[in-house]
């Protein structure tokens, strides 16, 4: 193989690889943008998310149809969205420790729920084949597309437009920034809040559902491997702009698909290395997003640690 | 666009508990006037305002509006009727741009905004005021000058015709303060909107209102014409001639002749938490043995000055030497050269709020003998005797020196702190608003805790907003104005109106 034909192969692979790794990422970070332009911190997206995957692979395999199996992970991520918004309105509760407690409760009850269907193969999503006309398969292997991606991208161009555009939009970057002006307008801004951290909650199941359902497309206890926190990262890094969101998501992505990516063209020395790559990545990012002003200025005001 | 509305309140009376707060004022707004409110802080200004704009309802008094009784529950009614006001801190969501911002005050938004049609709507409102804000950056890129022009545009756009300033241009440079109330005082002159402004600044009252009143302690004590009142009758009315209170007993210190000043302040410069140079070219010196009272208006650069001398806040340039050595706000150099302070707001400044009063008053001193031990162990029982010791001679009201330390009043607090800066040898005080919301009892006793200090040889740095207890207490006065020192002089040697004019930047 030539050295040109190794370096297309890495490439594709890791286009193709960004675009499956990307997707929860993206959806979580979605969720998590929604509800901290509210002014909340939702830390248990993590557990959301497995809770999600959990749900929607026990429903598409008692149902045999994936695409309930992707509703039901975003109504489990509605309720323990709800959940956290609940308990953050009563006085004098940190969002953060509701979110790590939600975080572990998540977590738990997948694996709880989840024990009988690690064996069992439930129906996977469809894919969507864009590179069938190219004639080269490795770039038609890149271009084999799930559906969830579309609508992810979809998403975030759509968001970004809401913030700026609708009522409900304004309305939540409101209650984001300025409460006083919030209640001054006669907006409940814990009824603003809800309402993100529930939508926020939905998104995160959603990506959980693409983690059972189409990538890896099993069930199993390992699943997430932290995409649920890093995604807060992500969240920082896009400067709390859904548009931002997805191209941070897809630079997770490939950094995440460097590791498989390498090794299929037979780099095996430093696998583990490569695929830490989204870590080291998540390290880098928040040092560099501190040092730069940008970022505190663009944060909602009214996101705090304390309250 | 409608026309301006006037307002009058008739015998206007607040009291809150056995403090009046307002007493009997009626003043009159008519419909286009540039109305200015004057008086010193705490003279009834903010309650009166608030009666008007019903964040509290008045004790007694009525409000007229076009000379038709009218009755202002909430600040929403008042809203409706046509009142605004423009607050010290500014209300805009800083993450919104200003069409956002606008639109948004609006209260009904609709499902999509149409902004080609928003902004059209805008432009055209924009065309009937003659202020101009760019309408397409967040907010919080904004100058302070365009952020208080877009606060008055929210009203405007609100079609608000009565707009209450509360001190519109203390956070503005003086040319963005002129612009802006220039257009304001073009906007009353075609009968647009009337303006009642609270503010200290006479050169402001003098430049842009039309009428004027004055109050003092709660009562109207004085009102007219602007041009017809001179400055000094204004500050007369705002200080007034009451008799001070007795200056308190003080022993005259002999010259020593080669005498170290306790504090010198060489060129000083600080900014505030965003990043605004607050303090500027600071000079000052204090002598052992005096009380250097600083007076000004509040917002000049006091609080950032106390907090560049104690530490709390970054020094930008200049030096600080104390007794004749470089000064750097450590621990250690507190401890070498023996100063300590009573700075605003004792318990978030000085005190660890759920401590015991026992553990906050030995703050100063618990790593050192006799209360650290060996290996730096706590000697709990000394440290409990020293605290008991303390409470009983400075008469601090707590129901056990375990207690924390915020369940105490604010008086007592006070005087829990003072008594531990006060326990050991001093030889520099820096206290700031030391009887700030006591009563006069509490308020006589640390005045004369502070005045037995100097009396012993300790120099004591004095910051206050209450001009009487400068005139009381000090040796010397410096007046700070804009982040400097406006004026320096011997108690015997000025007056309160000299010292008035140089507060309001004459």
């Amino acid at each position: 193989m030539s050295d040109m034909a190794t370096l297309a192969t890495v490439l594709f692979a890791m286009i193709g690889g960004a675009i499956r790794v990307s997707t929860p990422f993206l959806f979580v970070s979605l969720g998590e943008c929604v509800t901290e332009k509210a002014g909340r911190i939702n830390l248990g997206l993590e557990g959301t998310l497995v809770l999600g995957a959990m749900a929607a692979y026990m429903v598409a395999y008692e149902t045999g149809d994936p695409w309930l199996g992707v509703l039901a992970a975003g109504c489990a991520g509605l309720i323990l969205g709800t959940m956290h918004a609940t308990l953050c309105s009563l006085p004098r509760v940190n969002d953060v420790a509701i979110g790590i407690a939600l975080m572990s409760f998540g977590t738990g009850l997948a694996f709880f729920f989840g024990k009988p269907y690690i064996q069992p193969q439930a129906p996977r999503l469809p894919s969507v084949e864009l590179g069938g006309w190219l004639g080269n398969p490795q770039l038609a292997e890149a271009l084999t597309v799930n559906p969830l991606f579309f609508i992810g991208v979809a998403l975030a161009f759509f968001l970004r437009w809401a913030f700026d555009n609708t009522r409900y939009g304004l309305l939540l970057r409101m209650a984001g920034d300025s409460v006083a002006a919030s209640r001054a307008m006669g907006v409940s801004v814990d009824g603003v809040r809800l309402a993100a951290t529930a939508a926020g909650g939905f998104l995160s199941g959603i990506g959980g559902a693409f983690l059972s359902l189409y990538y890896p497309g099993s069930w199993n206890e390992a699943l997430s491997s932290g995409q649920g926190l890093m995604a807060v990262a992500l969240v920082i890094f896009a400067r709390w702009d859904p548009q931002r969101c997805f191209y941070a998501a897809m630079l997770f992505g490939a950094a995440g698909a460097l590791g498989p990516a390498l090794q299929s063209v037979g780099i095996v020395k430093g696998y583990y290395f490569f695929n830490a790559a989204p870590y080291i990545l998540t390290l880098l990012i928040m040092i560099g997003a501190g040092r730069d002003g940008k970022a505190a200025r663009a944060m909602p005001s009214e996101l705090g640690v304390q309250r | 666009m409608s026309g301006a509305i006037g307002l009058a309140t008739v015998g206007m009376t607040k009291i809150f508990g056995d403090f009046t707060a307002l007493e009997d004022v009626s003043i009159d707004v008519r419909a286009g006037d540039f109305h200015a409110l004057l008086g010193e802080n705490g003279a009834g200004k903010s309650t009166l305002v608030k009666c008007m704009m019903g964040f509290q309802p008045p004790t007694r008094g009525q409000v007229l509006l076009d000379g038709k009784p009218v009755s202002i529950a909430d600040p929403r009614a008042a809203r409706d009727l046509g009142i605004g006001m423009v607050y010290q801190h500014f209300t805009l969501v800083p993450s919104f741009t200003a069409a956002e911002n606008l639109v948004a005050a609006r209260g009904h938004v609709p499902a999509v905004v149409d902004w080609a049609k928003e902004r059209k709507s805008l432009d055209a409102f924009l065309e009937t005021t003659p202020f101009r804000v760019p309408l397409d950056r967040p907010v919080r890129e904004l100058a302070a000058g365009e952020k208080q022009k877009l606060e008055i545009l929210k009203l405007l756009y609100l079609d608000q015709r009565f707009l209450i300033l509360d001190e519109p241009t203390s956070v503005l440079t003086p040319g963005e303060a002129d612009e802006i109330l220039g257009l304001l005082r073009g906007m009353t002159d075609a009968g647009l909107v009337s303006v009642l402004m609270i503010t200290h600044k006479f050169r402001e009252v003098n430049a842009f209102a039309r009428n004027l009143s004055v109050l003092r302690r709660g009562r109207l004590v004085g009102a007219g014409a602007v041009g017809k009142v001179t400055t000094a009758e204004m500050t007369q009315m705002m200080v007034g001639d009451a008799v001070p209170r007795p200056r308190a007993a003080r022993v005259a210190h002999a010259p020593v002749a080669d005498a170290k000043r306790a504090l010198e302040v060489v060129a000083l410069y600080a900014s505030d938490d965003a990043g605004t140079p607050r303090v500027r070219e600071l000079d000052l010196h204090v002598e052992p043995g005096e009380i250097l009272g600083i007076a000004g208006v509040s917002g000049n650069g006091q609080s950032e000055f106390i907090e560049a001398l104690t530490g709390q806040r970054p020094i930008d340039d200049g030096r600080v030497f104390v007794a004749g050595q470089a000064f750097s706000p450590t621990r250690g150099d507190f401890a070498r050269f023996k100063v300590f302070g009573l700075p605003e707001e004792p318990l978030r400044n000085a005190a660890v709020p759920r401590m015991s009063v026992a553990e906050n008053m030995a703050l100063r001193s618990f790593d050192r003998a006799p209360i650290a031990g060996v290996f730096g162990w706590l000697k709990p029982a000394t440290m409990r005797a020293r605290a008991r010791d303390l409470v009983a001679r400075y008469r601090v009201k707590t129901t056990s020196i375990d207690a924390a330390i915020e369940t105490l009043s604010g008086g007592n607090v006070q005087r829990a702190i003072l008594a531990r800066e006060l326990s050991e040898a001093v030889d520099l005080l820096i206290v700031v608003n030391p009887c700030f919301g006591l009563d006069f009892s509490s308020a006589a006793e640390i005045r004369n805790q502070i005045l037995e200090a100097r009396n012993k040889g300790t120099a004591v740095l004095l910051v206050s907003e209450d001009l009487d207890e400068i005139l009381e207490l000090a040796d010397r006065v410096a007046v700070m104005s804009q982040g400097h020192i406006a004026m320096t002089a011997p108690i015997g040697e000025t007056d309160r109106n000299a010292i008035g004019r140089a507060m309001a930047g004459h």
